[in-house]
């Protein structure tokens, strides 16, 4: 059958962000796919490079909008590393708190936006309607509905008021119903269930050798979460479970998001029986040269950040190794194969953050012919220009 | 252009171009067309095409690969045409603005092809909703 290219993007309706989809199908079915991004580069390494520690949280919280509470704990957790310090049990429990609003108002929102994409713009709209309570929940206790800029380095920047406790209850268990209806229309309704059952599977195998994070890997069977693997902030004293749902398709991601809405709601009620009165920063001073690293586990799967000091007041080095980075690829598995109609579903079912993603300028090469810088091409000329510089 | 300047005030569908946003001023433009903001009682409508569009909303630091691009998606829009330059980054591009990723803000890269384009600007980081909706109320009364 006859091969057609279809171009999705840059900038194309089904688009929030700018990215590059070429889809390869024949007939309806999609027979390879590549997908090319980068449009969002905004050198947030480089940056950070020239920031001080205490000003990058600022920063990293923008690398995503959506993540913007994981990403500055990781990287303030990977500071902490260098620095050695032991941060007070309340800033932990309070940086849990907010990292599992955050992780509720996600998925809320990517439950809303995957409804909008199979065209049930009633899911979009009830699911968003009942997730303003948990923006508003976070607006009170960090100040803002999207940007937290709650932690630090050596704790929180923000007490909150113990007044506050029942009503963080309160926007926690009001999202309970929303959630339990939906699963009970994800289960029951044969409209939603033809769309998602068996779409898009990313089959164990597959989501381990593309190494997919997050509710991607979780739907497709694996045991991945850094908050059971490695706990850090309050996890570690906190009972929760692991979603994990073996069969890989939309509707297994679906759940799991889903289920993790629950158990979040849950976090936060455990969180908000331990927490005692106490200090919530550890007045950090002085950074000491040094590596650390430090990751969180994002909405979208594991964030992880590098940092490096050499004594001054600015990091040497930080590497942001953002979820969507690892899981953008796996559509290489899940889209082939399948049809045009279900590739929207597919592509936005591991929730991809290409904010988050555009680290890295590194172009790649594609099956089209088209002359592309390859890895080892930059590597060739970054290596001539030292030896241009060198040589004189 | 009288005319269409009245009918450009009734209505306005705004098309979204995301030039290299973190997703915050995106999500909170999304959020103006849910229950609990929904600005398509006041006719505003989020369209698929610039070709429809009466109003750009733009997003984000203007990055080196999207320059070009929103220089394209601006032409394509029938004039009239609003641009509404959503958030710090779209306006003087906040914190990324000491780094190498973007060469100009928003508003010289339109102006780049128009210079008597119409812009707004709603600053924040990002706009609450309201600030948006204020914002687009006061530039339709001013033009």
């Amino acid at each position: 059958m006859k091969r057609t290219l279809i171009p999705i993007g840059p900038y194309h309706p089904l688009q929030e962000e700018a990215e590059f989809f070429q889809l390869f199908v024949e007939g309806e079915t999609v027979v390879d796919m590549d997908v090319r991004i980068s449009y969002n580069h905004r050198g947030i390494e480089e940056l950070s490079s020239r920031k001080t520690f205490d000003q990058v949280p600022y920063l990293v919280e923008r690398v995503c909008g959506i993540c913007s509470a994981s990403h500055p704990i990781a990287y303030i957790q990977a500071v902490e590393d260098i620095a050695r310090v032991q941060v007070p049990d309340r800033a932990l429990y309070l940086r849990t708190i907010v990292l599992e609003l955050e992780r509720l108002h996600s998925h809320m929102l990517w439950i809303g936006l995957a409804g909008h994409f199979i065209g049930y713009n009633t899911v979009w709209m009830w699911v968003w309607r009942y997730r303003e309570p948990v923006m508003d929940i976070l607006e009170l206790i960090t100040g803002s509905r999207v940007n937290y800029a709650n932690a630090k380095i050596g704790g929180v920047r923000r007490d909150v008021s113990p007044d506050l406790y029942p009503e963080i209850r309160k926007a926690a268990d009001a999202v309970v119903g929303p959630i339990e209806l939906v699963i009970k229309a994800v289960r029951d309704d044969p409209v939603l269930r033809a769309r998602l059952k068996g779409v898009g599977v990313l089959k164990k195998s597959a989501a381990r050798a593309w190494c997919v994070t997050g509710p991607t890997a979780r739907g497709s069977g694996l045991h991945i979460d850094v908050r059971k693997d490695d706990p850090y902030a309050a996890y570690d004293r906190l009972k929760f479970d692991e979603v994990v749902w073996d069969d890989g398709d939309v509707y297994c991601k679906f759940m799991v998001r889903c289920f993790e809405c629950l158990e979040a709601v849950k976090i936060i009620h455990q969180c908000l029986d331990q927490i005692e009165p106490g200090p919530i920063d550890a007045m950090v001073r002085e950074i000491p040269p040094g590596d650390g690293c430090g990751h969180a586990e994002a909405p979208r799967g594991e964030t992880f950040h590098f940092v490096r000091s050499d004594g001054s007041a600015t990091p040497v080095r930080h590497k942001v190794r953002a979820p969507s980075y690892v899981n953008i690829p796996s559509f290489k598995a899940s889209c082939v194969g399948q049809e045009i109609a279900d590739v929207a579903l597919i592509l936005a079912s591991v929730d991809p953050c290409y904010s988050c993603t555009e680290r890295v300028a590194v172009a790649k090469d594609v099956s089209t012919g088209k002359v592309l810088w390859t890895h080892s091409d930059l590597v060739r000329l970054s290596r001539e220009k030292t030896v241009r510089m060198g040589g004189k | 252009m009288g005319w269409k300047m009245w009918a450009l005030k009734k209505s306005v569908w705004v098309y979204h171009v995301n030039v290299g946003a973190c997703n915050n001023c995106d999500i909170e433009i999304l959020e103006l067309l849910t229950p609990r903001y929904d600005i398509e009682r006041f006719g505003m409508m989020l369209v698929g095409s610039p070709r429809h569009a009466d109003a750009l909303l733009v997003t984000g630091i203007c990055t080196r690969q999207s320059v070009r691009r929103l220089q394209e998606v601006y032409l394509q829009t029938a004039k009239p045409c609003v641009v509404f330059v959503i958030g710090s980054c779209a306006g003087d591009r906040g914190i990324f603005k000491a780094g190498y990723g973007s060469p100009a803000p928003v508003d010289e890269v339109i102006r780049e092809v128009d210079p008597n384009a119409i812009i707004a600007y709603v600053p924040g980081c990002p706009p609450r909703p309201e600030a948006m909706i204020s914002g687009v109320v006061k530039a339709l009364a001013a033009i």
